[in-house]
């Protein structure tokens, strides 16, 4: 009996080192050789996977790092939007290169065409979804660049940065956007853009992506941009472009000085974040409209922050 | 009786207006012509404003291999050519003209007499349907010259004419074969001429006994045509299922009819070459449905393109109070419209007024896997995994599970117990799909 056991046991171990032998060989020969860096610029991104970097997750973005950083002593172009600065200057610190300082983002939506100021003419009852309701249909409204109201976006947000308002039926973004671009991707319109938080978190935007003459586009919506071109006219820093009867700022050249929001017959330009005006209302011919449009400008229903 | 083989539903077939003989439309004040009428590129208009025009005259041209021309529905001035909402939702290019009169084009031959005799060649013919602006009048608008140039290494051997008129509600191809049923045949044989065929199949299902009988009656003195009457089945017009039907021979996978050896042409088309090549009269005008279970006087109207919609519904009655959807085309394949302020095009084959309690939708609920919508498919595809696939936004699955090879007749959607947007879901799976691949052959 005994000699069995011994037998067996030196049978087994026979065995277990010959398996142990091929596997080294097999462990080497498949060996998957990675930059030791890349485990610890993983380490240092916030694992949120949300892609906004343009890479599949934090890990295929820490290779992206190191693979720049290794090929051409840079990591330009390469950005975290979650992380932001922060992030990126450990990374930087991490892989000893220096990180641009990028102007944080937030998503903003370029529609006010609510309930209200757009008021639905049909009613669609196909499947409720955006890009249905894009596919299938040109708009409750009539305008059919505005928003659909059904909440694709909402659906892509990783961050919980962004809601439907059931009063408007529009959405609005929360101070905790990260930009990572979801939202944006999701939208079948392309009414979501990613712009600078701006300086004390003021921003100013044309909140209309209508591209149809002017008169059109107030028959469908009170608060469309009618590409008249005042606020063209009137911008010191030559941060307004028109095109196809539509109005657009270039977000790193404007200046925050307000002119446009004024100069704005239908109230298309909303301006965030900015404290109540000081100086009396002047109009040129007293009309109560003037004074109106101001009001509803500085009360802008979405993009309201929380 | 024959049939297709795969798939197929059974709609009611609610011919409302299968008894009422076509009536002349009135001229509308003003034409609204849009210059998108068929598949492929838009045509460039060539008149400008403030120019008169006569009946039949050309007033926009197809640049495009795959495009067609345009001619003036009206007589009278062009005011301008500017946007106008047309039946897609959208705004998009057409010329408006106020109506004055009725003074046609003089070289059109308005007599009623009917003209056997073919004189054009092969060529001329093909050049007249193409100069003429004919479109495919099944509801596809495909240009029909093109479809008549067969490709390279391919032969036609069989002309094969639609006067199935699957989808519920419309009569419109029902009553041309009843009363103008010789002036169709000649067209056929033109288009025989064109293809250089011996033979041709004219589908009928057998809804239509009248019309069937009629044509039966007037065949024997065409050589080569011959009526098939066919056991009812939606979506026998679809031209697949026809080839199948009447033909016995299936088109593979992403190809075209031609494969097979068969051109399909639906009969308006028939009767419109008819009046282009023997009566140099070009396509305006077409035979429209109007109905709808609650429309007063439904009926078949020859009407010209660029009457606004809301005109024939007033013809017929007026709208009824509980409307709920305006279709143009028919239940299945067409489409509800924002605005009945948009003019009727040439694909224009009906108008149909839904009540309310008809148009609502049921609110889906889960796929319970029935595989239903996969016994229904015409076309032998799974609509249940292409849509879960869809939703699922799994793009190459959706092109792997053939989704492209769909004809979008709706029999899926119109099957499926749990009232699953399927049809939706495969339309838009084949959108994105459609993007990639134009991307994919762009790198």
């Amino acid at each position: 009996m005994n000699d069995i056991l011994i037998y067996a046991v030196i049978f087994l171990s026979i065995v277990g080192a010959a398996a142990a032998i091929i596997l080294y060989f097999i462990a080497q020969k498949f060996k998957v050789i990675e930059d030791p860096k890349i485990d610890i610029v993983e380490a240092a991104l916030p694992a949120a996977n949300c892609g906004g970097c343009g890479y599949p997750g934090c890990r295929g973005f820490s290779e992206a790092l190191v693979k720049s950083s290794n090929e051409k002593q840079s990591i330009e172009g390469l950005n975290c939007p979650v992380g932001g600065n922060e992030v990126m200057a450990k990374v930087a610190e991490i892989l000893g290169l220096v990180a641009e300082e990028k102007e944080p983002q937030i998503a903003v939506i370029r529609c006010s065409g609510s309930k209200a100021n757009a008021p639905a003419k049909i009613k669609y009852d196909g499947p409720a979804t955006c890009a249905f309701a894009h596919n299938l249909s040109s708009g409750e409204s009539g305008c059919p660049y505005g928003c659909l109201g059904l909440g694709d976006c909402v659906a892509a947000c990783d961050f919980d940065a962004i809601y439907m308002d059931q009063e408007t039926g529009l959405p609005v973004v929360k101070d905790n956007c990260v930009a990572c671009g979801a939202c944006v991707v999701a939208c079948p319109r392309d009414i979501i853009e990613l712009r600078n938080r701006g300086k004390k978190d003021r921003r100013i935007f044309v909140s209309c992506v209508n591209e149809e003459k002017g008169g059109v586009a107030r028959k469908n919506c009170s608060v469309a941009c009618i590409g008249c071109g005042k606020c063209f006219k009137v911008c010191p820093f030559d941060a307004i472009t028109m095109e196809n009867n539509l109005a657009y700022i270039d977000y790193e050249k404007c200046k925050l000085c307000r002119k446009c929001v004024v100069e704005c017959p239908t109230g298309a330009i909303h301006e965030l974040n900015f404290p109540p005006r000081k100086e009396k209302i002047v109009t040129e011919d007293g009309s109560p409209e003037k004074v109106k449009a101001k009001a509803s400008k500085d009360n802008s229903d979405n993009n309201k922050e929380e | 009786m024959k049939t297709f083989k795969i798939g197929g539903v059974h709609p009611p077939e609610n011919k409302l207006s299968t008894d009422r003989p076509i009536e002349m439309m009135e001229l509308p004040a003003q034409a609204i012509i849009p210059l998108s009428q068929s598949l492929g590129a838009p045509s460039k208009a060539i008149v400008e404003k403030g120019e008169v025009v006569k009946v039949g005259q050309l007033i926009a041209k197809g640049e495009a291999f795959i495009s067609s021309n345009i001619h003036s529905p009206v007589s009278g001035k062009v005011l301008k050519i500017d946007e106008a909402l047309d039946q897609s939702g959208y705004r998009r290019p057409a010329i408006f003209i106020n109506v004055d009169g009725d003074e046609w084009m003089p070289e059109i031959d308005r007599t009623k007499d009917i003209k056997k005799e073919i004189s054009a060649s092969k060529e001329e013919i093909i050049k007249k349907i193409q100069e003429s602006g004919i479109v495919g009048l099944g509801g596809a608008t495909f240009p029909s010259h093109v479809k008549l140039m067969v490709p390279q290494g391919k032969k036609a051997e069989v002309l094969i004419i639609n006067g199935v008129e699957c989808e519920p509600y419309l009569t419109a191809d029902h009553r041309l074969m009843l009363e103008h049923g010789e002036e169709m045949l000649i067209g056929i044989q033109i288009l025989m001429k064109a293809l250089e065929v011996k033979k041709a199949i004219i589908g009928i299902e057998n809804n239509k006994k009248d019309a069937f009988e009629h044509l039966q009656k007037l065949a024997p003195h065409f050589e080569g045509i011959s009526v098939e009457p066919l056991k009812v089945q939606y979506p026998q017009g679809g031209e697949k299922q026809l080839i199948d039907a009447v033909y016995n021979r299936q088109v593979p996978s992403g190809k075209l009819p031609i494969e097979v050896g068969a051109v399909v042409h639906n009969v308006g088309t028939a009767f419109a070459v008819y009046e282009a090549v023997q009566k140099n009269k070009p396509l305006f005008e077409r035979v429209v449905t109007i109905t709808g279970k609650n429309v007063k006087h439904p009926g078949n109207y020859m009407v010209r393109v660029g009457t606004s919609i809301n005109s024939l519904i007033e013809k017929a009655g007026g709208l009824p109070e509980d409307t709920g959807k305006i279709v143009s085309g028919g239940p299945m394949m067409g489409k509800a419209l924002n605005s009945a302020d948009v003019p009727v095009v040439k694909g224009t084959s009906g108008v149909l007024l839904f009540k309310e309690d008809e148009a609502k939708r049921v609110e889906p609920t889960n796929c319970i896997r029935c595989a239903k919508c996969v016994t229904v498919c015409p076309m032998g595809l799974e609509p249940v995994l292409i849509a879960q696939y869809a939703e699922a936004e799994m793009w190459e699955n959706v092109e792997a599970e053939r989704a492209l090879d769909c004809i979008e007749c709706g029999s899926c959607q119109y099957t499926c117990p749990a009232a699953r947007p399927l049809l939706d879901y495969i339309r838009l799976g084949k959108f994105r799909v459609g993007q990639i691949i134009r991307n994919r052959s762009k790198k």
